[in-house]
C-alpha cells in the first residue's frame, strides 16, 4: 500500500530555502539586526586589537633598525677592553649609565635619575625627538669643547618645573640644559616614566666624581656596521668570548623579537577581553533569537502543514540569522578598523615604535569568521526547537510542543560552543592551563548568574507577598511569568558588572599592595652606594635631620664562577642542566651577617657561618630551588677578582613585601670585610619636605650616594598602572556597551510581548503613572539582583587573585561597590522605562494597531 | 471507485493532572475518492482532533489512518509533512497565511515547497481564479478576512491536492463572505475532482456535503448520507 509514499521533500532546491529566508525576512529585517547589533562591537574589538598587532609587527619590522638605533650593541657592567671593542668594529658610540642623585639649583628640585654619560654618533637609525630640534648638534658641539651640557628627559623637567637654559648638577658638576628629551630612539614612553634620564658628555663623567669603586655602572656600546657585515654571524663567532667576558650583546633580529614578544602579551590579554565582550553579545542573540523564534512558530507550523520538513525550516532561520551574524561581523570588521586608528593613541606610552595603521585583511577575515561562527552557534540553541514545532499549531494556537525528552543536539551545541571558547582561548594564549582557567572562569561566572536568576524566579513565586500592592505584585509576577527577561538580564548585566568591578578591584589591589609597603613605621627611603669611608657622614647626616636609621647594611658584587666544581661556562653548555641563564650570568649584590633578620625565616640548616675558614652561606628558598641547589653544595663566587669558595648551608625565606635591604645570597661575617663594598641606609622620612630637604643636603655633601623615595617610586607606579588601567579600560568599554546594547535589544524585544499586557492594563483603567511604576520596580530589581551578582563574583575573583597570585592582603574598598550597583540599576531602569514611554503617551487602541 | 481516506478505530486520549482524558473513541470511517464530507458537533467533540488525526497533523493513540493508500501512523514526522505536501490541501477558520509573504507568494509555497516549475504562472491563474489576480503582491494584513480566506483556498488548491481538509472554513468571516467563499470551495472542488473534508458548526454548510457525520464525546453519534436525517 505504501507504494504511494512521497518523497521526502529533502530535495528542495536549497535556493528556495535562500528565497524564503528573504522572504520572510522582509518585515522583521530591522528587528533581526538588533539581535546581531550585540555582536558588533564584540567583533569591532576584535578586529581592532589584530589589525593594531599585525601593523605593529609590520611597524617592528620595518622599524627593526631604528629600535636599537644601531646594528649591535654591547653591554657589560665594567669597560670592556679597547682590543675587544676594536674587533668588533670601528664606528661605534659609548655610554656610560649609573643610578645618581640629580639637582635642579633653580627649582632645588633633587631625585634620582638615570644618568648617561655618552659619546659618539648613537643613533646610527633613527632620532631623538627632542625639543629644541637643534638640541642634539648644540649637544655634540659643546661636548666636544668639554663644555658641561646636559640633555634631560620631558618627565624629569616637568616635574621640576625646569626647562632648556636652566642648570641641573650631577655629582660635583653642574651642566647647562640645551634640550629637552621628547623621545630616545627604541625606548618607549613608559620606561622613561620609570628612569628618567640626564644626558651628559662621557668625557666629563670623571669631573663628577660620581664613577667610584663599588660603583654599579653599566657600560654600552653600540656599533654601526659596513653596509653587508652579517651581524648575527659575527656575534655567532665572538659569542663564547664575550660571554666569558661578562659581556652581553643585542642585535636588531633580538630586540626586534623581544619587542614583538613584549606587546604579544598585551596583545594576547586584550584579545581575551574582546572575547569576553564577544560572548557576551552572543548571549544577547541567544537570547534575542529564542524570542524572535517564539513568534515565528505559528508561520513555521503552517510551514510545516504544507509539507516542509523540520530541517527545511530549520535552515530557512539559520540562514536568516547567519546572514544578520556576517552583516553583524561586517558591521563590526568595519568598526574594529576605524578603531584601531586611535589605538597607536592609546598604547602609545608603551610602544618603542611609530605605528603605521592600515587595513588587515588577515585580522578582518578572522574576526568576521570568528564573529559569525560564534553568532550562529549561540543562535542555535534557540533554533534547534524550530526542527520539532508541530504542525498541530495551525489548528491549536495553544498546543505546547513536547519539549520533555532532552535534544541531543542542543548537548551537542553546547559541547562546541565550549570546545570554541577553550580553542579561542589556547590560540591565544597557547597554554592549556591558561585556556582551560579561561573556559571554567566563564563557565562558572555563567553558571552562577544563572543559578542567581533561577534562584530569583523560584524565590519571588515561592515567597509571593499576597498582600502587597497592585504595582508590587505586578512588578514581581513579571519577573517569573512567560516571557520574562530575568535570565537574559542577569547574565547579560551581571556579566558586565562583573567585568567592570574585577578590572577596579585588580588595580585597586596592586595599588593597595605598593601603598602597604610605604605604610606605617616601615622605611620610606633607601640610600645606596655609600662608601666605606662616606659611612660615617652619611649616618651623621641622618641623625642631623633628626629621621631614624633603620637598616644599615653593607653590599658586595660577586659573580658565580663554579658550582659543585662545574665551570659556568661548562653548565651553560650542558643543555641537560636547566637552570635559567639570567641566574649564572647575573651580578649577586650579597651581605653579611651571621643571623636572620626579622623578614627572614630559616627553612632548613643553619644562619651564615664559618667552619674550618668556608663560609657556609644561605641562599633564598625559590632561588635554591632554581639553581638546583641543596644544602652542602659548593658554590665558587669572583669577588672582583679574588675567588672564595663557599658552602651552601641554610636556606631562608624571604618577606619580599617588606621594605628591607633583602638578599638572595647571605655570607657569614669575616669574610667579606675587605671586599670592596657599599652601603645601603633605610630610614623613615615623615613628608615630603623634609625628604627633599634631606635629599638636598645629601646630594650636596655625597654627591655619589643615591636615595630612593618610596613616595616616588609609588607615585611612578600608579602612574604606570593607570596608563595600563586606562588601556584595560578602553577594552572594557566594548563589554560595558555591548552589555548595555544586550540590554536595550532584549528589553525591545520584549516590548512586543509586553506591549499587550500593558495596553489591556491601560485599557482596564490603570494609570500612567502605575503602568511606569510597575516597570520601573521590576527593572529595578533585575538591575539591583545583576549588579550584586556580577560584583560578588568579582569580589571572589579578585580574592582568588589576591590571594593566590598577588600573595597581597585583599580588603577592597566598598563605596566604588555601591557605585557600580547604583550606576548599573539606574541604567538598566532607564532603558526599561524608555522602551514602554510609547505605552503610557499613546491611546491603547492607537498603540495595539500599531504594534499588529 | 477507490478509497481516499480510511479510518480504522481511530482512538486519542491525553494525559491531564494525572488522568487520561479520551478525545476521541474508536471512530471509524472511509471515504472514497471525490466524496464531499463533514464533520459536525459541539465545542469539544473532538472533531477538529479528528481532522488533525485525519490530515497527518497529529498521531493516534491506537488505531489506523490511511491517506491515499498509506498508513500515516507508522510515518515519521517529515514524511507526513511529505505526504501532506502530495495529496493533502487545508483551510483553517483563521487562514494562517505566512505573514511575511504576499498574497502570491503564499500560494507559491506549496508548488514550491515540490520543486515544481512555473509556480509563479500557477499562483497567478489560481489568484486569478479566486478573483484576486490585482491583489498578489498585498501581504495577509493589507487583506480584509474573506480575501485572506480567498488566498488561502487558492494556497489549498495549488498543489492539486487528492483531499481538502477545511476547518471552520467561515468560522472568521461575515455571512455575506461566507457565501462567497461557500461556493467558491465547492466549485473549485468540483472542477479539480478533489476530496473534501470539512469541520463545522454551520448544519447549513454542512448539509451541502454528500455524507455527514456527527460526533458527541468524542464518538460517531451518526453517520448519514443526507442532512434530513439529524433532525
Amino acid at each position: 500500500m505504501d507504494r504511494n509514499l512521497p518523497k521526502l521533500t529533502t530535495s528542495t532546491s536549497f535556493s528556495w530555502l535562500w528565497k524564503m529566508a528573504w522572504r520572510d525576512s522582509r518585515r522583521s529585517r530591522q528587528r533581526l539586526f538588533l539581535f546581531m547589533s550585540a555582536i558588533v562591537l564584540g567583533i569591532a574589538a576584535l578586529v581592532a586589537i589584530n589589525s593594531f598587532s599585525d601593523n605593529l609587527s609590520q611597524s617592528i619590522d620595518g622599524q627593526a633598525r631604528e629600535l636599537l638605533g644601531a646594528d649591535l650593541t654591547l653591554s657589560a657592567s665594567k669597560p670592556v677592553a679597547t682590543k675587544v671593542l676594536n674587533a668588533v668594529g670601528s664606528e661605534r658610540s659609548t655610554e656610560i649609565a649609573f643610578a645618581s642623585m640629580v639637582l635642579f639649583p633653580r627649582t632645588q628640585g633633587v631625585r634620582l635619575a638615570q644618568v648617561k654619560g655618552i659619546e659618539g654618533g648613537f643613533p646610527y637609525y633613527g632620532d631623538w625627538e627632542m625639543q629644541p630640534a637643534s638640541a642634539v648638534s648644540a649637544f655634540r658641539q659643546r661636548a666636544q669643547k668639554g663644555l658641561p651640557v646636559a640633555l634631560v628627559d620631558d618627565a624629569l623637567l616637568v616635574q621640576f618645573g625646569a626647562k632648556p637654559g636652566d642648570s641641573v648638577r650631577v655629582g660635583s658638576l653642574t651642566f647647562l640644559v640645551v634640550g629637552r628629551v621628547l623621545k630616545t630612539p627604541g625606548q618607549s614612553a613608559v620606561a622613561t616614566t620609570v628612569a628618567p634620564t640626564v644626558f651628559i658628555p662621557a668625557s666629563l663623567l670623571p669631573k663628577t666624581s660620581l664613577l667610584q669603586k663599588g660603583s654599579r655602572v653599566a657600560y654600552r656600546y653600540q656599533f654601526k656596521m659596513a653596509a653587508g657585515t652579517n651581524v648575527e654571524q659575527l656575534v655567532k663567532r665572538m659569542g663564547s668570548q664575550l660571554d666569558k667576558q661578562g659581556i652581553n650583546y643585542d642585535t636588531v633580529a633580538e630586540r626586534k623579537k623581544q619587542t614583538g614578544r613584549a606587546f604579544e602579551d598585551l596583545g594576547e590579554f586584550l584579545n581575551l577581553v574582546a572575547f569576553v565582550a564577544l560572548l557576551l553579545g552572543c548571549v544577547g542573540v541567544a537570547s534575542a533569537v529564542h524570542l524572535y523564534v517564539k513568534e515565528k512558530i505559528s508561520s513555521v507550523a503552517v510551514l510545516r502543514c504544507l509539507g516542509a520538513s523540520g530541517r527545511q525550516a530549520f535552515l530557512i532561520y539559520l540562514i536568516q540569522t547567519s546572514l544578520m551574524g556576517l552583516m553583524g561581523a561586517v558591521l563590526g570588521a568595519f568598526l574594529g578598523s576605524l578603531v584601531q586608528i586611535v589605538l597607536p593613541d592609546v598604547f602609545g606610552s608603551f610602544l618603542p615604535v611609530t605605528v603605521e595603521t592600515s587595513l588587515s585583511w588577515s585580522a578582518i577575515a578572522q574576526g568576521v569568521g570568528t564573529g559569525l561562527l560564534v553568532a550562529v552557534l549561540f543562535a542555535l540553541l534557540p533554533l534547534l526547537t524550530i526542527r520539532t514545532v508541530s504542525p498541530l499549531r495551525t489548528l491549536r494556537s495553544s498546543y505546547e510542543d513536547d519539549t520533555s525528552g532532552r535534544d541531543p543536539y542542543r548537548w551537542a551545541v553546547y559541547g562546541l560552543i565550549t570546545l570554541f571558547v577553550l580553542g579561542f582561548a589556547y590560540l591565544q594564549t597557547s597554554s592549556w592551563k591558561t585556556a582551560l582557567s579561561f573556559t571554567g572562569g566563564l563557565l562558572v561566572a555563567f553558571g552562577v548568574l544563572t543559578g542567581m536568576g533561577q534562584l530569583l524566579m523560584w524565590a519571588v513565586r515561592r515567597f509571593f507577598p499576597v498582600s502587597w500592592s497592585f504595582v508590587w505584585r505586578q512588578s514581581l509576577a513579571s519577573l517569573y511569568r512567560p516571557n520574562n527577561q530575568t535570565l537574559i538580564l542577569i547574565i547579560s548585566i551581571g556579566l558586565g558588572a562583573f567585568l567592570i568591578t574585577t578590572l577596579y578591584l585588580t588595580q585597586d589591589l596592586l595599588l593597595g599592595r605598593v601603598a602597604f609597603s610605604a605604610s606605617g613605621n616601615q622605611p620610606n627611603m633607601v640610600l645606596f652606594d655609600i662608601q666605606n669611608e662616606q659611612k660615617a657622614g652619611v649616618d651623621q647626616l641622618v641623625k642631623e635631620h633628626n629621621l631614624p636609621v633603620v637598616q644599615s647594611v653593607p653590599v658586595v658584587t660577586m659573580r658565580l664562577a663554579e658550582i659543585n666544581g662545574q665551570t659556568i661556562e661548562a653548565i651553560r653548555k650542558d643543555t641537560s642542566i636547566k637552570i635559567p641563564e639570567w641566574a649564572l650570568t647575573r651580578e649577586y649584590r650579597v651581605t653579611y651577617r651571621d643571623s636572620l633578620i626579622s623578614s627572614e625565616k630559616l627553612m632548613l640548616g643553619k644562619a651564615p657561618f664559618q667552619q674550618d675558614g668556608t663560609p657556609h652561606i644561605s641562599i633564598e628558598k625559590d632561588y635554591l630551588a632554581r639553581l638546583k641547589l641543596k644544602l652542602g653544595d659548593t658554590l665558587l663566587f669572583n669577588v672582583q677578582g679574588a675567588m672564595i669558595p663557599t658552602i651552601v648551608g641554610g636556606t631562608r625565606e624571604v618577606d619580599w613585601n617588606r621594605v628591607q635591604t633583602n638578599f638572595l645570597v647571605v655570607f657569614p661575617t669575616g669574610v667579606l670585610e675587605q671586599a670592596p663594598q657599599f652601603h645601603v641606609l633605610m630610614t623613615r622620612v615623615p613628608d615630603t619636605q623634609q625628604s627633599a630637604a634631606f635629599q638636598r643636603d645629601l646630594v650636596m655633601k655625597f654627591p655619589n650616594v643615591s636615595a630612593i623615595d618610596l613616595g616616588l617610586i609609588l607615585k611612578t607606579v600608579d602612574e604606570i598602572l593607570e596608563k595600563v588601567a586606562f588601556v584595560i579600560r578602553f577594552m572594557a568599554l566594548f563589554s560595558i556597551i555591548t552589555g548595555l546594547l544586550v540590554l536595550g535589544s532584549s528589553v525591545v524585544i520584549s516590548r512586543y510581548q509586553r506591549i499587550q499586557e500593558s495596553v489591556l492594563l491601560r485599557t482596564l483603567g490603570a494609570s500612567r503613572r502605575q503602568i511606569l511604576r510597575i516597570t520601573a520596580i521590576e527593572y529595578l530589581l533585575l538591575g539591583v539582583l545583576a549588579a550584586l551578582s556580577g560584583i560578588v563574583l568579582s569580589l571572589f575573583g579578585t580574592w582568588g587573585l589576591a590571594y593566590f597570585i598577588f600573595k597581597a592582603p585583599f580588603a577592597p574598598n566598598f563605596v566604588p561597590l555601591l557605585a557600580i550597583i547604583g550606576i548599573v540599576t539606574l541604567l538598566t531602569m532607564i532603558i526599561g522605562l524608555l522602551n514602554s514611554r510609547e505605552v503610557v503617551v499613546r491611546p491603547p487602541l492607537e498603540v495595539l494597531r500599531a504594534e499588529s | 471507485m477507490s478509497s481516499i481516506l480510511r479510518v480504522e478505530n481511530l482512538t486519542k486520549t491525553y494525559q491531564s493532572g494525572g488522568r487520561t482524558l479520551t478525545v476521541l473513541h474508536s471512530v471509524s470511517f472511509d471515504l472514497q475518492a471525490g466524496d464531499t464530507f463533514s464533520i459536525v458537533g459541539p465545542s469539544g467533540s473532538g472533531k477538529t482532533t479528528l481532522l488533525g488525526l485525519c490530515a497527518g497533523l497529529d498521531r493516534a493513540s491506537s488505531g489506523s489512518v490511511f491517506l491515499n493508500g498509506v498508513q500515516l501512523d507508522t510515518l515519521t514526522e517529515d514524511q507526513r509533512a511529505a505526504v501532506r505536501n502530495q495529496y493533502v490541501g487545508f483551510i483553517f477558520q483563521n487562514f494562517q497565511l505566512l505573514p511575511t509573504l504576499t498574497a502570491l507568494e503564499n500560494v507559491m509555497v506549496p508548488l514550491e515547497l515540490r520543486g515544481e516549475r512555473g509556480a509563479e504562472k500557477a499562483a497567478k491563474d489560481l489568484l486569478e481564479r479566486v478573483g484576486l489576480g490585482q491583489r498578489g503582491h498585498h501581504y495577509p494584513t493589507q487583506l480584509s478576512g474573506g480575501e485572506q480566506q480567498r488566498v488561502s483556498l487558492a494556497r489549498a488548491f495549488a498543489n492539486r491536492p487528492k483531499i481538502l481538509f477545511a476547518d471552520e472554513p467561515t468560522g472568521n468571516l461575515d455571512t455575506d463572505t461566507s457565501a462567497t467563499v461557500v461556493d467558491l470551495i465547492f466549485e473549485l472542488n468540483r472542477e479539480a475532482g478533489t476530496t473534501l473534508v470539512l469541520v463545522t458548526h454551520d448544519l447549513e454548510l454542512a448539509a451541502r456535503t454528500q455524507r455527514v457525520i456527527r460526533i458527541k464525546g468524542g464518538q460517531v453519534v451518526s453517520d448519514t448520507n443526507s442532512v434530513g436525517s439529524f433532525q
